[in-house]
């Protein structure tokens, strides 16, 4: 028997996982004023546009995916009845 | 010299017919030959138009040979290849046939330049396709398929019928661009449209695609659509409405994925919101939109076919393929888990993966044409998809809850396919440059400036940390054994409550206006047989009281001749003679 990768059983990796996530996050904050900007719309002058959107496209994407569910949901056996 | 050489399309369908006649190494050998001496003749064929054949009095034309046919011609037998390694080790020789006769009519579609060998192709490509379904010989999947075909067979009879509009309008077979103008171009584009499962022709690809075998569905995913995809391309390009439709496509499917329990099914959901990014390209129809529209179905075939050959790996090694069943498997799937993370991250458009390089040009065709609203649609939805096919495919199956299976990493062959198209994903993604060099305009387009790096790794990962924050919370919608309705609704609930309030009320309806039809004609035959009894009866009486008859004679005879005619034993030949000898009469006396 092969040996398994447990390398997400131990908490601490986790954790530096997700502070590596973190900091990854604040590095592109920071990238944006770095670069040579050419956006492609008025509103995406405003700095971190993109992360935002980003951001609140999902919260609103799973929002609406659980009101969806309300309507579409069924049991698996549905079209069997 | 390449007019020697046979088209790809017959090479393929030829050679799938001795496949079965072929045991072990011999058969792998074989099969994967095909697609290397296919993509041989395709890289020596001269442009223009090859391989016509005359039928009938039409022209057949096998080869219409150009930038952007050759581009889909490559990628349609590299990814041949990559299927029928993954599939390699199938022992069914009835996947094996109908996979590679599916792959060559698609490319006969591909290089088709008249509508007859245009729809030769497509029906054989819609049939054998089924039998890929069928392959699983489930009842799930016998159903499926029966669904498939129907609406494939609908939509080639729209096709069939503009086809022939279209002819009879324009006097040749031949086509190219044909723009949405009358009758005859509406139906084609919906016949194609099907093909291409444009919203709200679209439910038969999540019903019928994860209904496949591990190793039937890669096929599937790459084949029908893509190519009805270059048909679109190719005859409707700028047609505004392919914009609303690609647009529409791209968001509301993402929904679908999201909720699904299904990891083939969520992957076809992506599908149709990944199709809805090459439709807007080619609504927009100008170059760096086309050209976009096809460099994403090219890596979008790859990434696709990737992703479904690591969830159909899961399926073969563990039998399932839930996110409730499944969770965990990186432990002991450690390659398969790292190629599901690269095609992942390829369809997510990770810049240095294939996605970025062609999504992009997509979208920032709509910046060029100032297409606002729809600019912020394909943005929500390049986030979407990081979240539900980057994120949530390799994050439940993979990881997540451990369910407690060890299953380990499929055969050689399987791993070899993932792995090849894995590095196809990464090679694109960092060097462009021989994809573009492909396409049918000339790029001027530099897809690694430091604002769209920076810009599109902002959306996703704090699209990611909207994940993480909700997995954390809990708030996140928890995967549920469940199916999610969709438009095939209408033709599997309510064609059947449709069909049963048919059966109550138009059956009842007809049931009573027999019952009033056969009283009247009841009546109506009554009367008239009484009628003409009594009419012989008058005439005969008449003739036998010349002819001298009187009293109990008469009744005798009276009463014979009634009831001859009446109980229907009176001779019929006596009658056919009587009406027989009455038009001799007229005619003698005229």
């Amino acid at each position: 028997m092969k040996k398994e990768l447990t390398l997400f059983d131990k908490p601490k990796n986790v954790k530096i996982l997700l502070i590596c996530f973190y900091c990854s996050l604040g590095v592109l904050l920071i990238a944006e004023f770095f670069i040579h900007p050419h956006p492609a719309f008025y509103f995406e002058q405003i700095k971190g546009f993109s992360a935002v959107y980003g951001f609140f496209s999902c919260v609103l994407l799973i929002f609406l995916a659980k009101l969806l569910r309300l309507i579409v949901m069924k049991k698996e056996d549905y079209y069997d009845r | 010299m390449t007019g020697d050489l046979l088209p790809p399309a017959l090479i393929f369908i030829a050679a799938a017919l001795l496949v079965p006649f072929l045991r072990g190494k011999t058969q792998a050998g074989y099969m994967l030959l095909i697609p290397v001496v296919s993509l041989l003749i395709i890289m020596n064929v001269p442009t223009g138009r090859i391989w016509t054949f005359d039928f009938w009095g039409y022209t057949l034309i096998m080869g219409r040979i150009d930038k952007l046919s050759l581009v889909f011609g490559y990628i349609f037998t590299i990814m041949a290849f990559l299927g029928i390694l993954f599939a390699l080790k199938v022992k069914d020789n009835l996947q094996h046939v109908s996979a590679i006769v599916y792959a060559g009519a698609t490319l006969g579609v591909v290089f088709a330049g008249d509508f007859l060998t245009l729809y030769l192709f497509w029906e054989i490509m819609a049939v054998s396709s089924t039998f890929l379904i069928l392959a699983s010989r489930t009842d799930a999947a016998r159903q499926a398929g029966f669904r498939y075909i129907l609406v494939h067979l609908i939509g080639g009879l729209f096709l069939l019928a503009g086809i022939v509009l279209y002819i009879q309008e324009t006097g040749t077979t031949a086509f190219d661009y044909i723009g949405l103008s009358g009758t005859a171009s509406w139906l084609i584009f919906i016949g194609i449209a099907l093909n291409a499962a444009a919203i709200p022709l679209h439910a038969w690809l999540p019903d019928a695609y994860p209904m496949g075998t591990p190793t039937s569905t890669v096929f599937l995913s790459a084949f029908t659509t893509k190519s009805a995809v270059y048909l679109l391309i190719r005859t409707f390009p700028g047609t505004e409405l392919l914009i609303w439709i690609g647009a529409f496509m791209v968001f509301v499917p993402i929904f679908y994925a999201v909720l699904e329990n299904d990891i083939r099914r969520v992957l076809a959901y992506s599908l149709l919101n990944q199709i809805g990014f090459m439709l807007v390209g080619t609504g927009i129809g100008s170059q760096l939109a086309l050209n976009g529209a096809v460099a994403h179905a090219f890596c979008h075939i790859l990434y696709k076919g990737l992703l479904f050959m690591a969830a159909g790996s899961v399926l073969q090694m563990t039998g399932k393929i839930k996110c409730t069943e499944i969770g965990g498997l990186y432990k002991t799937m450690p390659l398969t888990c790292l190629f599901c993370i690269v095609g992942a991250a390829s369809i997510s458009a990770f810049p240095l993966f294939s996605g970025f390089v062609s999504k992009s040009m997509v979208v920032t065709a709509t910046v060029n044409e100032n297409l606002v609203l729809v600019y912020l649609v394909l943005q929500f939805a390049s986030a979407g998809v990081f979240h539900h096919a980057g994120i949530k495919v390799p994050f439940f199956t993979f990881f997540g809850h451990d369910s407690g299976i060890r299953a380990k990493d499929p055969s050689w062959n399987m791993v070899l396919a993932m792995g090849l198209a894995a590095f196809a994903c990464i090679f694109i993604g960092v060097f462009p440059q021989p994809l573009y060099n492909l396409l049918p305009f000339t790029v001027d387009y530099i897809p690694y400036t430091g604002a769209h790096v920076v810009g599109q790794l902002q959306l996703l990962m704090f699209g990611a940390l909207a994940f993480a924050l909700l997995i954390l919370s809990g708030y996140y919608p928890p995967e549920i054994k469940s199916i999610n309705l969709d438009v095939d609704w209408t033709y599997r609930k309510l064609g059947t409550a449709v069909y049963g309030f048919m059966d109550r009320t138009l059956n009842a309806v007809n049931r009573n206006v027999e019952h009033v039809l056969m009283t009247v004609v009841k009546g109506g035959s009554g009367f008239f047989r009484q009628i003409t009894v009594h009419l012989v009866l008058f005439v005969s009486i008449n003739l036998w009281l010349l002819q001298g008859y009187r009293d109990k004679h008469l009744a005798l005879k009276k009463q014979r001749l009634y009831d001859d005619v009446v109980q229907g034993t009176f001779p019929v030949g006596i009658g056919a003679a009587v009406a027989v000898s009455f038009v001799v009469l007229i005619y003698v006396l005229t």
